[in-house]
């Protein structure tokens, strides 16, 4: 399957705006960030454990157990900073 | 009138009063909150601000935080502008404001908004200084604030 993946704030200039990837099954937003951690590199850095990274699921924010389905639009991103 | 401007553009205070003045005949109250950007922040200068949001995600967030907050304190209407792109230390950021019947739900509605603003809308500040940009970390003070009203904000509640 299919998902749109962005990024947001810092990860945006580590990683870039955002990217398809392709899953072979249905999966949790926390496997997918398992899954891009093992590429290494900045994907390693920015995206490791212990790093504060939120994640929206089809626009929402969601936590890391939300199952992640085909043409799902995922984001990554740091702490919000508004106001 | 849209609820919920994400905007570059500066806007103003007066007329954004004024429309929130007319949306009902019971109002009795209008508070309003405008933030700006500060020129020095933790002692150290800050000549400009680049603000970042995630277009679609952003506005329905606010647009619910909107919803919440006119059940919970009976609003007869509340606003939202924000602005994104770079601003100048001094520049206006955000504007929140509330009409109510009452003077004391009004102030207690715009700080609950303003208070979900900083915790759950996805919106980034970099900090340009004379050593550099950098992004602006999460507070925990926020989170504090925003746990005075009973809820957990997302950026705690996701570590």
């Amino acid at each position: 399957m299919k998902i749109q993946v962005r990024y947001f704030a810092s990860l945006r200039e580590a990683l870039g705006p955002g990217e398809t990837v392709e899953l072979p099954e249905v999966s949790t937003l926390g496997l997918l960030r398992d899954d891009l951690v093992a590429r290494g590199g900045a994907y390693a850095d920015v995206l490791a454990r212990g790093r504060a990274v939120r994640c929206a699921l089809n626009q929402v924010m969601s936590d890391e157990a939300a199952v992640v389905r085909d043409g799902a639009e995922v984001a990554f991103f740091p702490p919000v900073t508004g106001g | 009138m849209s609820r919920v401007a994400i905007q570059h553009e500066d806007f103003d205070v007066g007329s954004l009063f004024q429309a929130l003045h007319a949306a009902d005949a019971g109002t009795g109250a209008v508070v309003g909150f405008v933030g700006t950007v500060r020129g020095r922040d933790d002692g150290h200068a800050v000549q400009a601000l680049e603000l970042e949001h995630y277009p679609g995600m952003t506005e329905r967030a606010i647009e619910a935080m909107i919803d919440a907050a006119l059940g919970r304190f009976g609003l007869r209407a509340a606003r939202v502008v924000h602005r994104v792109g770079r601003l100048a230390a001094g520049e206006n950021i955000v504007f929140v404001g509330v009409a109510a019947p009452h003077r004391r739900a009004a102030f207690e509605g715009c700080e609950f908004l303003m208070d979900y603003l900083k915790t759950q809308a996805p919106f980034w500040k970099k900090e340009t200084t004379p050593e550099g940009s950098r992004w602006v970390d999460a507070r925990a003070a926020d989170d504090a604030a925003l746990a005075r009203w009973g809820l957990d904000s997302d950026n705690a509640a996701n570590a």
